[in-house]
């Protein structure tokens, strides 16, 4: 009896001990392209031009991250995404907002319809509108400006949803000792409900943030000015002629560089981004 | 007597508060005019388009199928959704395996489980161009991470990216490195919803491990996979950033997906109306593919 729970045990240690063994694996495979293009942002030009493998080994150097602050359009591009994801999000929390509580507590013709087409909207791809919206945009001549790289975002559904979802969760006894004291509409939507839905909001406000931060096919697109960049299109810019130009070190610094802010955003708020990123999946 | 008034006035106030009134739609309205203006018109628009011969500011004359026929008649178009189909069957089985098996693996909430769960899911914030940038550098011949490896055995890399067989893969071993986190967030997340009695009765019974694993554990998060899979599906059928920026869809058009020849098609060669009907193609293939999945594991949900 006892000999067979022993050998049961062991068998568990050592199938503990290979799912550990290949999970550690993995995580260095996670792991070591950042360490590398980390170290390679860290090393002379010269150096790495001569020996590759010289970034196994010190000396390591800043130089690369002080020249940003003096050439390339990184700072000017970092200054544009913040533009428009701040912009973004601020947007996309205000509409989603209303109409959420518009469509959980107020009664219209048309309503229930008008939230199913809304959720329709939920199954649409961006390519499926893409081509679309460029020329609607050309006409109102919109690209290469921060508004036109921001609306499109504005009618993503994820958002009314989500708070639609959210209001429905409140109590009703709510917003109606609030209608019984003659508060407006709009003053029970702003003074009662909305301080409540603080963590929908935050959810929602991350995941739009995140999205905007880190898109790429509307702003390539949309900004084609330099000067208009986003982050994400100005690095993309800078590596077609890559390794030839500036030097590999320069370069591993600019997208160190521009990776880090949003790598700290995650290392402090990383409960939260999970949570807004799986919730949003899940929908 | 004051209580039954105030209370029939209330419901009087309730009942009036439920009436319809179009005023109540004001705050709907902001919303539904950008959802209006740059969704559905647009989905319409780009229909519409597709059946035009059109350039960036207009649509010239009517082509009827015109388009589809060309599309369906270039052999690089299709050879861009053969490319599609097989960087999806080679990413998202794999994101689902690999994501289950680290949520099997970190559910728990040691030190050393919270901070790899952590470390998976960190490549998930980077943008594509910064991913892009990582991966490049790592398969590049000679300089590259691999080629060091490489080195190490006395072996030369080869050139992935340039190699026709490999680059395909090269770009789906970027893209598992940088969307592993989410499958792996969505399972844990199922893992936690399952009572933890259940394993108490399992261990009671002295269920062995594997035993747990396959008649309590996976058919408890059975509908999770299939949400996993279809996100995946979804997702990855989008392809466009990894492949534009890590290979421009060569060499020889191997690695060119659906969506860089759409915006080749309308962005570059500015052959709007080509360009749209391709997107109506890949917009009806999406819907096929999270359909057909959907209603397979809704058939094998009832057989069990």
């Amino acid at each position: 009896m006892s000999g067979r729970a022993n050998s049961r045990s062991a068998r568990r240690g050592i199938g503990d001990h290979l799912i550990l063994a290949l999970v550690l694996a993995l995580s260095i495979a996670m792991i070591a392209p950042a360490l590398w293009v980390i170290g390679l942002s860290l090393k002379d030009n010269h150096e790495l031009m001569a020996n590759p493998n010289s970034v196994f080994h010190p000396p390591y150097v800043i130089d690369n991250y002080v020249n940003i602050l003096y050439g390339g359009g990184v700072i000017r591009w970092i200054l544009n995404s913040l533009i428009v994801s701040v912009g973004l999000t601020f947007g996309t929390l205000l509409l989603s907002s209303l109409a959420g509580y518009g469509f959980a507590r107020l009664n219209f013709r048309g309503r229930d319809i008008l939230f199913i087409v809304v959720l329709f909207g939920l199954a649409v791809p961006e390519q499926a509108v893409i081509v679309a919206r460029h020329q609607i945009f050309s006409l109102l001549k919109f690209h290469n400006t921060y508004h036109g790289i921001i609306l499109p975002g504005l009618s993503n559904a994820f958002g009314v949803f989500l708070m639609t979802q959210y209001f429905r969760a409140i109590p009703k006894e709510l917003d109606e000792a609030a209608l019984i004291d003659n508060a407006s509409r709009f003053k029970i939507f702003w003074k009662v409900l909305l301080p409540l839905t603080l963590p929908a909001q935050a959810t929602l406000g991350i995941f739009t943030f995140l999205l905007s931060w880190n898109d790429y096919f509307w702003p390539l697109i949309s900004a084609t000015e330099k000067s208009m960049y986003t982050l994400t299109v100005g690095m993309a810019s800078m590596q077609v002629n890559f390794a030839q130009s500036e030097g590999v070190g320069f370069l591993m610094a600019q997208a160190v560089f521009a990776g880090a802010p949003i790598f700290i955003v995650y290392l402090f708020f990383q409960k939260y981004i999970v949570t807004a990123v799986s919730g949003a999946a899940m929908k | 007597m004051t209580n039954r008034s105030d209370a029939s006035a209330r419901r009087r106030k309730a009942a009036g508060a439920d009436a319809p009134d179009w005023r109540n739609a004001l705050f709907v309205a902001p919303y539904l005019f950008f959802f209006a203006t740059l969704l559905v018109f647009p989905l319409f628009w780009g229909i519409w388009l597709s059946f035009h011969k059109a350039d960036i500011f207009t649509s010239g004359p009517f082509v009827g199928l015109g388009n589809y026929i060309r599309l369906f008649n270039d052999a690089v178009f299709l050879r861009s959704v053969g490319n599609t189909f097989y960087f999806v069957f080679l990413t998202v089985p794999a994101l689902a395996l690999l994501g289950l098996f680290l949520a099997l693996s970190l559910n728990s909430n040691s030190r050393l489980a919270t901070i790899l769960r952590g470390l998976f899911f960190s490549s998930s914030v980077l943008s594509v161009t910064i991913v892009t940038l990582i991966w490049r550098f790592v398969f590049i011949p000679q300089y590259g991470l691999l080629a060091a490896i490489y080195k190490l055995f006395d072996a030369e890399a080869p050139s992935f990216l340039t190699d026709p067989s490999l680059a395909m893969i090269a770009i789906a071993i970027t893209t598992i490195w940088w969307c592993i986190g989410l499958p792996m967030m969505l399972f844990l997340a199922a893992l936690q919803q399952i009572p933890a009695d259940i394993y108490e009765a399992a261990a009671l019974d002295n269920a062995s491990r594997w035993r747990t694993l396959t008649s309590i554990t996976l058919p408890s998060i059975r509908r999770t996979f299939v949400l996993v899979v279809i996100i995946q599906i979804v997702m990855q059928f989008q392809l466009f950033g990894q492949a534009w920026l890590m290979t421009r869809g060569g060499p020889n058009n191997v690695t060119r997906p659906i969506v860089l020849h759409i915006y080749d098609l309308a962005f570059r060669r500015w052959d709007v109306g080509l360009g749209a009907a391709a997107s109506e193609v890949l917009f009806a293939l999406i819907l096929a593919a999270a359909m057909i999945q959907y209603l397979m594991s809704r058939s094998a949900g009832e057989r069990s």
